[in-house]
């Protein structure tokens, strides 16, 4: 019995030891950190996937964490490259350098059964504020306005405040949901909801409705005719290493924007 | 040989509480600060959330996770108790061979499908026969109400089943009925299991997150109604963490130390409660 407990012992210490070894000394010498937007996230995967395939000495590593976090894994050196998907970048992120490797449009949305087609800014303002509360008052059937937002921090929502509130305050009354997909869902399913995503993702479940008289797609927002889209930016600090410079140049290339064009975003050239 | 194993397992009693320790500490120490700076009635009964403008007030998330967890009790506890009295006394051995093992196959349904279930079916039909955005306190509720089943069930089968043999053959002889012997005799005498089946529920409608935030939705107003939205604390915290930077980061692990507390009172109060009955 003594024996047994011993033998157990001795091999759990063993076996961690084994575990812990060889994670440890397999490491790439060539590791490139991206982080940050989360809007921005699943394209740069794509992106390094690509990347690696033709340069098998490198390894990419992407993580999310949303613009905020990318703007401090950046100025704190944690990532290569901070991705940040913001209409204006803040005061702090002054000091770094920044590129626009793409935009994305914001589309606002309504459920399929809504009358409604077309929102003016003045309307779209007074929906999300709280001013308008019934959608009669815009075309639409007598029903109270169900506003759907993103929560506190999100690219997209900051970008949407500016363009759309400016320095109004959102509606109390307002649902957050925290991703594109479930904003989605979330007006899907109930017919006197409005919220808004990334123009990529809008698919049948949900209407889009013009804003401006412009109808929300990526040609309009390339053509500089449909006014709400924000810069996705990678930010880098200081010198930047070769290899990071080249992955930069990478994502700019004619190949990587013509792939994120095919994704839904909006290509910088 | 035995002094030495014994000291192993003192050893490792003391690093779980160790662990909670850790835990209590890192919360504190990232989330107090904030609620010195903003003030402690500001943060706790401040009803405007506005983390990038420097209004940190968590009063609606504190009685939106009140209003859930006691919606799900007061739908989950009548319906789990009856469940178990019926499974524990009166089921024939065939039913409860089917029923049991069922209800026990709910705790194993990721919480995600549930809100997702919620979202889909609930929701919808609160929204076109009550009114209201749909994703509010009662969706959350019967959603909450279902997730603790398992646990109220389980708990409380094992308490009626051990209450004696001799307490229900004694009431039956003296004249007594099923019925009264039941609500008189058993279920008294396992009151205590009970409760603690209830607590454990409890624990787990406050500190449940991916259902609720998927059915709630999470609005920041103060509720007036069962029908409003609101948003918990657990959900306050999960739904802002991957954005969250400087002093909102910081408001995020004050919510925390709120929760912190908040299942602590819950805790008390219901182990009082339980005490003074008994």
């Amino acid at each position: 019995m003594r024996r047994n407990t011993l033998s157990v012992v001795v091999l759990v210490i063993c076996g961690s030891l084994l575990a812990s070894g060889p994670g440890c000394s397999r490491k790439h010498h060539n590791i490139i950190t991206l982080a940050g937007s989360t809007a921005f996230q699943p394209f740069a995967e794509k992106l390094a996937e690509r990347y690696q395939a033709e340069h098998k000495d490198i390894h990419i590593n992407v993580q999310g964490g949303g613009s905020a976090v990318g703007i401090q894994s950046a100025l704190a050196g944690n990532a290569d490259i901070g991705m940040a998907d913001l209409l204006e970048l803040p005061d702090e992120a002054k000091a770094l350098n920044s590129v626009t490797v793409a935009r994305d449009g914001i589309a606002i949305i309504v459920n399929p059964q809504n009358q409604v087609r077309a929102l003016s800014p003045t309307q779209t303002h007074d929906i999300f504020v709280g001013r308008i509360t019934n959608w009669k008052d815009v075309g639409g059937n007598d029903a109270a306005v169900r506003v759907i937002s993103r929560e506190e921090g999100s690219g997209t929502r900051s970008s949407f405040d500016k363009l759309v509130l400016g320095a109004d305050r959102l509606v109390s009354a307002a649902l957050f949901q925290n991703s594109n997909g479930t904003v989605r869902e979330a007006v899907a399913s109930d017919p006197s909801a409005i919220g808004y995503l990334s123009i990529g993702l809008v698919n049948d479940r949900v209407k889009p409705v013009s804003y401006d008289g412009v109808t929300p797609s990526n040609e309009n927002v390339k053509m500089g005719q449909y006014p709400l889209a924000r810069p996705i930016f990678f930010l880098t600090k200081g010198q930047v290493a070769p290899m990071v410079r080249a992955f930069i140049d990478y994502v700019l290339s004619d190949e990587a924007q013509g792939i994120l064009e095919e994704e839904g975003l909006i290509a910088v050239k | 040989m035995d002094r030495l194993i014994s000291k192993l397992l003192f050893l490792a009693a003391c690093s779980s509480t160790a662990v909670l320790a850790l835990i209590a500490l890192f919360i504190f120490k990232e989330g107090v600060p904030i609620m010195a700076k903003s003030g402690l009635g500001n943060f706790l009964f401040g009803s405007n959330w506005a983390p990038l403008q420097g209004q940190f007030g968590i009063f609606p998330f504190i009685l939106g996770s009140l209003w859930i967890t006691f919606g799900s009790l007061v739908l989950g506890v009548p319906l789990g108790v009856s469940c178990a009295v019926y499974l524990a006394e009166f089921a024939p051995k065939k039913w409860v061979n089917v029923l049991k093992p069922a209800i026990e196959l709910l705790a194993g349904i990721p919480s995600v499908v549930y809100g997702f279930m919620g979202v889909m079916w609930l929701a919808p039909l609160i929204r076109n026969n009550l009114g209201g955005p749909g994703l509010s306190i009662l969706a959350a509720s019967c959603v909450l109400a279902i997730m603790i089943l398992p646990t109220i069930v389980g708990v409380s089968i094992d308490a009626i089943q051990a209450v004696p043999r001799n307490y229900k053959e004694g009431s039956l002889a003296l004249g007594a009925t099923e019925w009264q012997t039941m609500w008189r005799v058993i279920l008294p005498a396992a009151r205590s299991g009970i409760l603690a089946g209830v607590i454990l529920g409890m624990g787990r409608a406050v500190g449940e997150t991916m259902a609720v935030i998927m059915i709630s939705g999470n609005a920041t107003a103060i509720p007036h109604s069962m029908l409003d939205s609101v948003r918990t604390l657990t959900a306050n915290i999960a739904i802002e963490m991957g954005y969250a930077v400087g002093d909102h980061r910081q408001a995020l692990f004050g919510t925390g130390v709120v929760l912190f507390f908040f299942i602590m009172i819950l805790n008390i109060v219901a182990l009082r409660f339980a005490r003074a009955k008994s």
